[in-house]
């Protein structure tokens, strides 16, 4: 199942797909990359991290005392001021490399869509078949918003050229976590 | 036509980039990847009983729909037209104090012209997708449904992008993205409210789902604390498992991708980010969709999910694009929509530029004839207003076997002094538009009808009568000999019904169904006179007349007598290749070995190919007989003959020619057949005017020496 995501998500535009045994590794991996992305407290240079499962795993605070441009209270300004956005999906879809994120809460769309790049969250053993498959387990009812996001921001629109990051992120980068059972996001 | 029609036509062809950037996407190769492991007619099939369960109850799942997405909290307007429709987003914004509106791409606020209607009380709309704010700032309509702007250049956008943004600015694609999302960003974040459309609706949950690449719905419907939502209702499907197949189909049809960048399933209002509820208002549109639904042929088109992969396959629309081919909706799809949603009237020219090749068919992810709905609304302008006069009288001639005969023999005899080489050279100079990229070939000296009597054939049992078609019979004779000697060789004796005239394809192609089920009647019983094994025709248009059309035609017609006939006629009924391909796996035809092998492409007639599907059989009955065929790019694509659709839309069909013969040059090829002489009279012409070395030949004509 996870093979099949990755080369999916991978084929669908500026994505690439990382994958930890452990939580701790990943949460690692995400330090290396806020310090790589120079994330810093200045408009352009922010990271927002929307409410997660994963956010109960470690000290945020400290996390935040190292970069001082990461916040965990995602507002419009920060949020159209980040370089990375962070989010935990519900649901990964094999079949065409998709994430299922309960939109719901107005922080998971705005640390998701207005950021450069997109860091997604995602328990590996969330990963399902299609989207058929998705809706026995996401439904209208209970989740007021449903985003399915496949790759980055795209357009074809000038000459059919292919144009990453148009009104969203330009790069996605899905971090697969193996010990990670918490389900998407707060609502 | 009208002249206004002809000038745009002119004028589109001048400009050539949407077809170019359309060949540069090789559509057909990148769609058929994304459709890998995916069974398409089980698919498409699924989708049409969807919404097509659904288009016969529009009003109560409109009802529905509403019902429930109140009780989440959203407010459901169902408006009947489309001033209803304007009129309550005109209120709405006065009540919220709207000024500034952000939209993602919605075809429906197109239709009823919405960003007009606001700007006339002080209220600023933004388009946010990329094409159509490219289409907003150069003032144009979108040429195609998905992608709008994609008759325009880089250099005609980036000239574009830096009046709007008063900077200088190069062609760089990339870069041009940028700035476009630089200056839409601030857009979103300054609106009072943002407004979609929906690609589907779903009823049981009071959900509207929202595809897009960019992104920029979610933030149309996220930033601004009013989202309104304009659907059509015939977005409306029951279930919320309905909304899977349409997603599969939807975007691996459109742009070959498995899914959209974007999804969204919105169900209720929610939090705005300063804690505020946002307010969601859905606006259930009809302007004439429930009065379609209740059209028996009609009804069918509300199953369009508005994929445009009609549009991506239409030999037509790709020279012409939508501004031409379309109103709002536009190509194949868009003619029915604007028939219905912009009354029949403003239809009438654009449903003359389907030449009825049925491409689109058969991609049409919700299964919707779309020629057939075409050929209806033909029908029922020629119906409503009668045929513009020179069709009528020219059609009406065809009918009348003798004075049609007459007058063919007649052009025999005066075209004379024109004639060299079987072509007209020069034609009188109001007919010389029609051939400046092809040669018109002459009328045979003698027809075949008068030949045939001098074949000598042996006495068989067996006894196939052989339908030549007007074309064959009075302009390829030589195919029709080939055909008989053939056929004799298989121990076939060879009938020829005197009586026998046109089948009615050129009638129906252009709405006088009556006129066509005259020529089903006229040739039915003629052709079943001594009881024939097999009926064989040569010519693809035809044998679709004879398998197909004449029972159906006789049906509408309520013509009941014939039909059994029709039946009978068309259970024995073969196309030429057809047959010999039969024949030589029975083995009754043996191809005579040791021959030296020549090279030809094939190009597959639309009728052979979509109406009869017959692809595979006149290749291996050309392989058999010591062809080596190399397959042309687009062998399956209209040569732009389609009958009369050549004298009444010249200029788009020669500029099809012209691409048909670059595909045919490209193979190298010795020779080009194609079974229908109506593609034979295009080809061979294009091929004679451009001074190549391809012969054009009937597929009769190049086996006739190749049996034992």
């Amino acid at each position: 199942m996870f093979e099949n995501f990755k080369a999916r998500a991978e084929a669908s535009g500026n994505t690439e797909v990382k994958r930890f045994a452990t939580t701790n590794e990943a949460l690692g991996f995400i330090e290396a990359f806020l310090e790589k992305e120079e994330v810093k407290d200045e408009t352009g240079s922010y990271a927002v991290w929307a409410k997660s499962p994963i956010l109960e795993q470690f000290n945020n605070d400290a996390m935040a005392q190292k970069f001082p441009g990461l916040n965990f209270k995602v507002t419009r300004e920060l949020a159209k001021g980040a370089k990375v956005g962070i989010t935990q999906l519900k649901w990964g879809l094999a079949e065409t490399g998709s994430m299922a994120q309960d939109s719901t809460d107005v922080e998971q769309r705005l640390a998701s869509a207005l950021a450069w790049i997109h860091v997604a969250i995602l328990p590996t053993s969330k990963i399902i078949a299609d989207i058929p498959a998705l809706m026995t387990k996401m439904h209208p009812k209970n989740d007021k918003y449903i985003t399915l996001i496949t790759g980055a921001s795209k357009t074809a629109d000038i000459e059919r050229v292919l144009a990453i990051g148009v009104h969203g992120p330009e790069r996605l980068v899905i971090v697969c976590v193996d010990d990670l059972e918490l389900e998407g996001a707060a609502s | 036509m009208k002249e206004g029609m002809s000038a745009s036509i002119h004028k589109a062809l001048e400009n050539q980039n949407l077809a170019g950037i359309l060949d540069r996407w090789n559509y057909p190769a990148t769609r058929a990847k994304a459709f890998e492991g995916v069974d398409f007619e089980a698919l498409r099939s699924k989708i049409a009983d969807i919404k097509g369960e659904a288009a016969g109850h529009l009003n109560e799942l409109a009802e529905t729909f509403k019902k429930n997405a109140e009780a989440n909290g959203i407010k459901v307007f169902i408006a009947k037209s489309p001033d209803a429709a304007r009129e309550y987003i005109a209120n709405l914004c006065k009540e919220k104090g709207v000024k500034k509106i952000v939209k993602s791409k919605s075809m429906a606020t197109e239709e009823i012209h919405l960003n007009h209607f606001l700007d006339e009380f002080g209220i600023q709309s933004d388009e946010t997708d990329l094409g159509e704010w490219i289409c907003q700032l150069a003032h144009q309509t979108p040429s195609h449904m998905v992608m709008p702007a994609l008759h325009l250049t880089k250099e005609e956008i980036s000239d574009l992008f830096a009046e709007e943004t008063k900077q200088p600015l190069d062609n760089d694609i990339q870069k041009l993205v940028k700035v476009a999302r630089k200056a839409i960003r601030e857009k979103f974040f300054e609106a009072d409210m943002g407004i979609s459309g929906a690609n589907i609706a779903i009823a049981e949950t009071g959900s509207i789902v929202i595809c897009t690449n960019e992104g920029n719905a979610r933030l149309v419907t996220t930033l601004p604390k009013v989202h309104v939502a304009l659907v059509g209702l015939e977005k409306l499907v029951p279930n919320y498992t309905d909304a899977a197949p349409i997603l599969a189909a939807l975007p691996r049809n459109a742009t070959s991708q498995l899914l959209t960048s974007y999804a969204s399933f919105i169900s209720a209002p929610t939090l705005n980010d300063d804690g505020t509820m946002k307010e969601v208002h859905i606006v259930l549109m009809d302007n004439n969709r429930t009065k379609m639904a209740e059209d028996p042929k009609f009804k069918e088109a509300l199953q369009c999910i508005r994929c445009a992969a009609c549009l991506n396959v239409c030999p037509v629309y790709r020279l012409v694009t939508g501004h031409v081919f379309g109103d709002i909706y536009t190509g194949g799809i868009g003619t029915i929509l604007t028939a219905w949603f912009n009354e029949l009237k403003s239809a009438e020219d654009i449903q003359a530029l389907c030449i009825g090749c049925d491409k689109c068919k058969e991609i049409c992810a919700a299964k919707i004839d779309i020629p057939g709905l075409i050929l209806e609304i033909r029908r029922r302008a020629a119906t409503k207003e009668g045929l513009p006069f020179i069709y009528k009288s020219a059609l009406q001639v065809i009918n009348n076997r003798k004075v049609f005969h007459t007058m063919l023999r007649t052009a025999s005899v005066l075209q004379k002094p024109f004639v060299k080489e079987g072509f007209i050279r020069h034609l009188p100079m109001f007919l010389s538009g029609l051939s400046e990229y092809r040669s018109l070939p002459s009328v045979a000296p003698s027809p075949f009808r008068d030949i045939f009597k001098t074949l000598k054939q042996p006495k068989c049992d067996e006894k196939a009568a052989f339908y030549a078609g007007c074309a064959l019979d009075f302009v390829y004779p030589d195919a029709g000999v080939a055909i008989v000697k053939i056929l004799n060789k298989a121990g076939i004796e060879v009938l020829f019904p005197e009586e026998q005239s046109c089948c009615g394809i050129p009638h129906w192609g252009s709405g006088s169904f009556d006129m066509a089920a005259d020529a089903a009647e006229r040739n039915i019983l003629p052709l079943l006179e001594g009881d024939p094994k097999y009926i064989v025709v040569s010519c693809a248009s035809c044998t679709t007349a004879l398998k197909k059309e004449w029972a159906k035609i006789l049906k509408e017609q309520h013509r009941e007598a014939l039909i059994p006939a029709a039946h009978k006629v068309a259970s024995r009924t073969y196309m030429f290749t057809e047959l010999v391909d039969k024949l030589i796996k029975e083995k009754r035809l043996t191809p005579k070995e040791g021959i030296k092998l020549h090279t030809l492409t094939y190009h597959d007639s639309c009728h052979a190919k979509r109406h009869v599907g017959l692809s595979k059989e006149p290749r291996d009955a050309l392989s058999a007989a010591g062809y080596e065929i190399k397959e042309m790019n687009e062998c399956d694509t209209c040569c732009g003959m389609g009958g009369s659709y050549t004298l009444k839309q010249p200029e788009i069909s020669m500029q099809m020619l012209k691409r048909k013969l670059e595909n045919i040059e490209a193979t190298g090829a010795e020779f080009v057949s194609a079974e229908c002489p109506g593609c034979l009279i295009q080809l061979r012409g294009g091929l004679d005017k451009s001074g190549s070395k391809v012969q054009a030949i009937h597929p009769a004509e190049l086996m006739v020496d190749k049996f034992k």
